[in-house]
């Protein structure tokens, strides 16, 4: 009845029971909050059922904070057993456990964290920018999001029920495989990166046609501001490797179920296939997460230098070189599995390429503050720490891409640090601006200004030492991953230096969690009065209200240049005419919702072998597409007096208030 | 824009002062640890090969590193928006030739480090054999759950987490695993590679100075993996003699029984054995071949 799943799936040590017991009550106080406050019927009709893709975006960026904060913690948890766990003293978890947070951590803050905030950063940004009223396939992109979401909700009850993967972040058979991990958590592991990689593809898709088909007239791709640039790059990443992901986890979970023999030791099989396939997904992947966060710094630098961008042409090809580029890379995360030197060499020199477009992209930030008038608001605050990290992250990344130096600095905290330094000075610097710069677009007020000051001087002095002695410790021989290490390393003295990072940058984080419900509660004081253009922008995401009205544009801009906007300011253009008219929105559905419920019953059936709930959730998924798939597409209509009416009392309330 | 003002010149000086604790932090862990920093203090040619391609490579990035931060603090001081003497020119979008300077200065660097790389790869391909007056000697290794198995092969020895070489030896290591994959990384002699059972793979290095050099797993394989550290003692050629003198005398033996129990997953201390089946490390390789 209940395949593997017995009672001792709910035992835990003492640690982890904590966890458990704290977001049991998280849950609870949640639903009661819900009932108390009366909010049920607006949470169903205005977020569960939405197909509006600014809300879906909100809901993303929901989901981001709470991974964020389970990911940190696992983080504080590998930070803390490392800096315990010495000689003698074995730290407060065991082996087994810690692989298992390890593990969490990596896929929540890839999966979760990082493909969150940019499809959170796609869906509230992309149709703004181009001036379209919503997005190429609305229902696709809401069942997206409930996908992503199920993985999320899996990872978490993976908390509680059993054991998750010990067998890191990606999973390399043949410790991956039924011979070594027999248990549940590879399987959990498996099925939690499918459901989210499966809705990050077609997530893809909705926005790779909403990019290419929905411009609004006069916007040629050339015309395109960057960051729309940069999440085409991303979709069409998304679109070649998600499906490679897709078909390495089916035959990994193929062997682990049914017995087949892709990736296993014995009968034929080769695990270096998937060491291979998972990193021709993989490196794509690392793209897909930095190339958006380019072009956010891409919109920020500009507006914030009272500037246009420079060099708009070399950003667009920099951006399609890397894109190209990032294919034929994979294998430099295994120089060291003895292929020959003339097949690490080229791989090594194609790594090193990709450091030509990106100092391009470098080198046009700075040249687009040269000559500008620079205000160091928040996100400009994040731009200057990324640069600051991204730099020296970039250049430990040229000398792993030279294998001779690779095998010395492969697997160990070296290589911790560099790719720490991209996605944290990287992926998540980009992901704090865009949060700070598009923040009062989507509420109508700012983000607390002085909190997100001490936010960002925590963020950047716990980084340089929370990771910066990570190099040496990579120099002394410190590997990854290590639960435990004798005395003798000399080692633990910078683990402490580390530890004392990783609080500081967790003081940063509760700062900016604090300053976002301080900013909310003090939201008057921080009302943004113009009409929706606080920095003044250049783009066309600015010239709507904030928070923009359901159908984003009340009359559909026609655009000549590449910053519309800026071109009205300055009277390249005339402004844009108000004409108003009838405008179709698709209806509410729940369908993306029950699928990816489904979707979470199938995960949970296959982890455990629960054979039945199994082929009844996957028959309950396909019969619900079918339904939604054949039903005619239901439109709502506003009339063209209802959006003059919305218009002109948004303008009055967002002037009036505060 | 009602936005408070930024001390923007504390800022730059504040920052500037973080990086510059943290790069003084960088000799002060080099005088601290000194020898015990393998990778940059290698105690072997190959490694030495290695720090030094290293230093190189720092070397030539910071050519483009330097500049970047240089012009980030002077761009953000000179350019920032109450400077009244700095100059505003909104309609400074494009210039070709600075352009091809920034396309050009990363493209000349990359197509240095590559020549180096093409080069260097080749000279130091692990599967390449180090030339020496001194004659090459041979150690098998198995990666186990969770231990390292040493075969000397032409000695009809092997030690379980225990290394012992010669001085200026040339060292070949045929490495394969009878448990998930690991990586075999001994940083004071130089660069490791993965140990994959079914398989094998080709290390050749070299240790120029006696000494104690800590080697271990770079690769998680399950549980046990943080115990797969082991102590390399390299000794002259008289003294490695004796020890593989000494453990040919032990009745510990080593055959594919002794092997078998070895190979279950446990944490062990170093042992010595007597090596009673010279295919040992054929079978463990071909244990997943069916004839």
């Amino acid at each position: 009845m209940f395949g593997r799943l017995t009672l001792n799936a709910f035992l835990h040590d003492f640690v982890q029971t904590q966890a458990v017991v704290g977001m049991v009550v998280g849950a609870i106080a949640l639903v009661i909050g819900l009932t108390y406050f009366k909010l049920w019927k607006t949470l169903w009709n205005d977020w569960i059922t939405t197909v509006d893709h600014k809300r879906i975006g909100i809901m993303y960026i929901v989901v981001v904070v709470i991974m964020f904060l389970k990911g940190f913690t696992d983080a504080m948890m590998i930070r803390l057993q490392q800096m315990l766990s010495v000689g003698d003293s074995q730290g407060f978890l065991d082996a087994a456990h810690f692989q298992e947070v390890f593990s969490a951590h990596g896929t929540t803050m890839i999966f979760f964290v990082g493909m969150g905030s940019v499809f959170g950063l796609m869906n509230l940004i992309i149709p703004l920018q181009i001036g379209a009223r919503d997005v190429a396939f609305p229902f696709i992109n809401a069942l997206g999001f409930w996908l992503f979401a199920s993985g999320a909700l899996l990872s978490l009850i993976s908390l509680a029920v059993g054991r998750f993967s010990g067998a890191g972040w990606l999973a390399y058979p043949p410790l991956s495989s039924l011979q070594y991990s027999p248990g549940e958590g590879v399987d959990y592991w498996i099925w939690i990166v499918q459901i989210a990689g499966i809705g990050s593809t077609i997530g893809g898709i909705n926005f790779l046609v909403t990019i290419l088909k929905m411009r609004c007239p006069g916007m040629t791709l050339m015309r395109m501001p960057i960051f729309v640039w940069s999440c085409l790059c991303a979709v069409i990443l998304i679109v070649l490797a998600f499906p490679i992901l897709t078909a390495t986890l089916a035959m990994l979970s193929l062997d682990r179920t049914i017995g087949t023999h892709f990736f296993t030791v014995d009968g034929g099989g080769n695990y270096m296939m998937y060491i291979n396939l998972i990193w021709a997904w993989g490196h794509p992947e690392v793209y897909i997460l930095i190339l958006p966060m380019f072009g956010v710094f891409s919109e920020i630098v500009p507006t914030f230098s009272e500037k246009r961008l420079f060099g708009y042409a070399s950003m667009v090809w920099a951006l399609l070189f890397i894109t190209f580029i990032s294919f034929v890379v994979w294998l430099h995360h295994f120089f060291t599995m003895g292929a020959s030197p003339y097949v690490n060499a080229f791989f090594g020199i194609a790594t090193m390429v990709i450091a030509i477009p990106t100092g391009v992209k470098i080198f046009n930030w700075l040249f687009t503050k040269f000559r500008g008038r620079v205000h160091f608001t928040s996100p400009m605050l994040w731009f200057f720490a990324f640069l600051l990290n991204f730099t020296v992250a970039g250049m430990t990344g040229m000398l792993l891409s030279v294998p001779p130096v690779d095998f010395q600095v492969h697997n160990s905290l070296f290589l911790i640090a560099h790719f720490h330094g991209m996605v944290i000075g990287g992926v998540l610097f980009g992901f704090f601006a865009a949060f700070t710069y598009w923040f009062p677009k989507f509420t109508g007020f700012y983000l607390d200004e002085r909190l997100n000051w001490y936010a960002f001087w925590c963020w950047l002095s716990g980084f340089l030492l929370a990771f910066m002695p990570l190099y040496m410790l990579g120099f002394m021989g410190a590997t990854r991953r290590l639960d435990h290490y004798e005395a003798e390393t000399g080692w633990q003295f910078l683990f402490i230096v580390v530890f004392i990072g990783a609080i500081i940058l967790f003081c940063g984080a509760i700062i900016q969690f604090a300053g976002l419900f301080w900013s909310i509660y003090n939201r008057k004081k921080n009302w943004d009065h113009t009409n929706g253009d606080p920095w003044n922008g250049r783009t066309l995401e600015w010239s709507i209200p904030s928070p923009p009205p359901i159908y984003n544009f009340a009359t559909i801009p026609t655009v000549n240049s590449r910053d519309p906007l800026w071109e009205i300011k300055h009277g390249g253009s005339p402004p844009a005419k108000k004409e108003y008219e009838d405008i179709y929105l698709p209806i509410n559905t729940s369908m993306g919702c029950f699928i990816g419920l489904f979707s979470l019953f199938f995960g949970f059936a296959m982890t455990w072998q629960m054979w039945w709930l199994a082929i009844i959730s996957f028959v309950a998924i396909i019969v619900t597409l079918i339904i939604r798939l054949s039903s005619a597409d239901k439109h709502k209509l506003i009339t063209a007096e209802v959006v003059k009416k919305m218009e002109s009392d948004q303008i009055r309330s967002q002037k009036s208030y505060g | 824009m009602k936005i408070p003002k930024k001390p923007v010149l504390p800022m730059l000086i504040a920052a500037g002062i973080l990086i510059f604790i943290i790069l003084l932090m960088q000799p002060f862990t080099i005088l601290k640890f000194g020898d015990k920093i393998g990778v940059l203090f290698p105690k072997g040619m190959i490694g030495y090969e290695q720090r030094n391609l290293l230093f190189i490579v720092q070397a030539l990035m910071l050519l483009v590193i330097i500049p970047v931060y240089v012009l980030t603090f002077m761009f953000s001081w000179i350019y920032r928006a109450d400077n009244p003497r700095g100059i505003y020119d909104p309609d400074l979008v494009d210039n070709v030739p600075a352009e091809i300077i920034w396309w050009g200065l990363p493209f000349v660097m990359v197509v240095i480090v590559s020549v180096l790389t093409w080069i260097k790869t080749h000279e130091l391909d692990p599967y390449k054999s180090i030339e020496s007056k001194n004659k090459e000697m041979t150690v098998q290794v198995v990666a186990l759950q969770w231990k390292w198995l040493f075969i000397y092969p032409t000695e009809k020895i092997a030690s379980l987490n225990y290394l012992q070489l010669p001085v200026n030896t040339p060292v070949r290591f045929e490495l394969s695993a009878d448990s998930p994959m690991n990586s075999f990384w001994i940083p004071s002699l130089g660069g490791q590679i993965y140990a994959m059972p079914g398989m094998t793979t080709i290390l050749n290095l070299i240790a120029n100075e006696p000494g104690n050099y800590r080697g271990s797993s770079a690769h998680i394989s399950g549980e046990g993996f943080a115990r797969m550290y082991f102590n390399t003692k390299v000794t002259s050629k008289e003294d490695f003699d004796t020890w593989v003198a000494t453990t040919q005398g032990t009745t510990n033996k080593l055959e594919i029984k002794a092997f078998n129990n070895l190979a279950l997953p446990s944490v062990m201390d170093p042992q010595i054995f007597t090596l009673e089946d010279p295919e040992l490390f054929d079978r463990i390789v071909n244990k997943y071949m069916h004839h």
